[in-house]
């Protein structure tokens, strides 16, 4: 699943210029995120266009860029998100960073891993759902 | 094309001799009419017949700003005011402003240095100048557009401001050559690129930059950007205006328009004169002006003049680039800074955009050095999603300023955009420490 990834500087007003230009865009935001340091922070978005909202972004004078991360589904109920997380750690695959998402009204967890290839056998092997999108 | 050969390329021998002669008038013309230098010379001892060749220029007083901003308005004036029929004047940022008044024959030579070096430029009768330098009290604008007119070429004085308009008037007068900050050229490529328009979309071919310090990595950018050859420009209102010299096609430092102003470098802090080649304050002494003539106007711009000839046949001594400001340098935790040694390390590297901003402060009696830069969107498409590229960056910054300057800086990564621009002069210097 295509990832949008912005860099920010923490500044009053630059996470709304960047969620303004998306909902000029037209863009559907399905999760959003931000990871930063005190000077600066990198916004991670999942939406229904990442290339088109990566344009945007770049038009409207963002540092932005789209990068490939797993969205897997999660069950409805306590302790989900715990077992897919655990699934990777016990099979020796970091998580660099992970988020929670809404995607047609389905929860899903995603994340990065240092191992990508691992991961995908992981997500077949146990029968996991990636997000469609 | 040389404008001028009887001038630009006459003997070494024979132009010490013209420097001489007009050294001499010059310095009697001030001594009669103007008080505070009769006053100066008096009290060093000399008088105008002293003064009998280019070399005895070393026994005569220097001229810095504050004088001129003591002097203010007319006081420096040789001038009758009937003879005075145009005033420029620039603007500090403390104090008076600097008034420089032209009488109609200082006029006359300023375009004819203008011409030279336009000529220099390759521009010509067919031409299609812009000049984009402000127009007003500040000289670039009519500087350089009389240098235009008396070379035949055609000139459209858009000055500076509506961005947009002016570029739209490059692509559909077929407008060949532009004179202009080398900033404003920068901000001139980004509206352009704004605007969907391509270099193949336009007939420029020639540039003349200055009023402003900038760098070869610059040039390499303007050149790209909007596809023309750049050269630079340099002048004073002080001394008249750009024109004071100019790049050849060789671009090896600018030739001195020397027959009108006589060039020296000097130590900035013991005043002695320095030989060609050493590094040093530029320092003109006007040989030809009427309105407002000065001698060894301290310059405060540091530069040094190149020894040996140049291929095109000129015979002007040419100074290299201005590498920074003797009053811009920065003393900071005891150490001399210049902001053009930050430029270099910036323009050293590709992710860093060429604009930047140095913010001096004082935290617990420590000074600080905070450099602000703005990086180019270009170099990060190819995919990042965490701070580590931007991280890196930053310490790449830290790592090769502290090799340069001997201190460190705290580096701060600014989104394209970001620090502000100038249509003017930039301003690369922000200094928030409060002594006493
Ligand atoms: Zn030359």
């Amino acid at each position: 699943m295509k990832q949008v990834s912005v860099f920010i500087e923490n500044k009053a007003g630059t996470v709304v210029g960047v969620l303004e230009t998306l909902k000029k865009a037209g863009m559907q935001l399905y999760a959003i995120s931000i990871a930063d340091t005190a000077e600066y922070g990198i916004c991670r978005m999942i939406c229904d266009d990442p290339e088109g909202a990566c344009e945007a972004l770049r038009g409207a004078g963002f540092v932005s860029s789209i990068t490939r991360v797993f969205a897997v589904r999660m069950d409805d109920q306590p302790g989900s998100a715990a077992g897919i997380v655990a699934m990777f750690a016990s099979a020796g695959v970091d998580i660099a960073y992970l988020y929670s998402a809404i995607i047609s009204g389905e929860p899903f967890l995603v994340f990065r891993t240092n191992d990508s290839d691992r991961a995908v056998e992981i997500v077949s092997s146990n029968g996991l759902t990636l997000a469609e999108v | 094309m040389i404008w001028n050969p009887n001038k630009e390329c006459m003997s070494r021998d024979e132009l010490r001799g013209l420097q001489g002669r007009r050294l001499h008038k010059v310095v009697a013309y001030v001594y009669h009419n103007v008080p505070f230098y009769r006053n100066k010379m008096q009290e060093m001892d000399i008088s105008p017949d002293d003064i009998n060749s280019i070399d005895d220029i070393v026994r005569l007083p220097f001229t810095t700003k504050q004088d001129l901003r003591d002097n203010y308005p007319f006081g420096l004036q040789a001038a009758p005011q009937s003879e005075i029929v145009r005033i420029h004047a620039s603007t500090g940022t403390t104090g008076n402003p600097t008034i420089v008044g032209y009488t109609r024959k200082d006029i006359g030579i300023w375009s004819e240095c203008m011409s030279r070096c336009l000529s220099a430029y390759g521009v010509g009768r067919d031409d299609i100048f812009s000049v984009a330098y402000g127009y007003g009290l500040f000289t670039g604008g009519l500087g350089a557009h009389y240098g235009v007119e008396n070379l035949g070429g055609t000139v459209i004085p858009t000055s500076t401001g509506n961005t947009e308009k002016h570029v739209r008037l490059i692509k559909d007068l077929g407008v060949t050559g532009i004179a202009c900050t080398p900033s404003y050229a920068l901000h001139l490529a980004e509206t352009m690129e704004k605007m969907g328009i391509r270099v193949s979309d336009l007939k420029l071919r020639v540039g003349a930059f200055g009023a402003e310090p900038w760098t070869e990595n610059m040039r390499r950018e303007i050149e790209s950007r909007l596809g023309l050859k750049a050269y630079n420009l340099y002048g004073l209102s002080e001394i008249m205006g750009p024109s004071v010299s100019y790049e050849c096609e060789h671009q090896d430092g600018s030739h001195i328009n020397e027959d009108h102003f006589y060039p020296e470098i000097i130590d900035p802090v013991t005043c002695e004169r320095l030989p060609d080649g050493t590094p040093g304050e530029l320092v003109f002494t006007t040989l030809t002006k009427e309105g407002m003539p000065v001698l060894r106007y301290r310059t405060r711009d540091l530069t040094r003049l190149l020894p040996g000839e140049c291929g095109c046949g000129r015979t002007f001594v040419r100074m290299d680039r201005i590498t920074g400001r003797s009053d811009d340098m920065l003393i900071i935790r005891g150490i001399n800074v210049f902001p053009s040694q930050v430029e270099s390390v910036l323009l050293s590297i590709p992710e860093c955009a060429p604009r930047f901003k140095l913010i001096v402060d004082r935290e617990r009696n420590l000074d600080t050095l905070t450099v602000q830069v703005e990086v180019r969107p270009e170099y990060f498409a190819k995919g990042f999603d965490t701070l580590s590229p931007f991280t890196d960056l930053e310490k790449l910054v830290a790592s090769r300023l502290k090799s340069v300057l001997s201190i460190a800086a705290n580096v701060q990564i600014k989104t394209p955009g970001t620090i502000a621009r100038s249509e003017g002069k930039t301003r690369f210097v922000e200094d928030r420490r409060v002594l006493k």
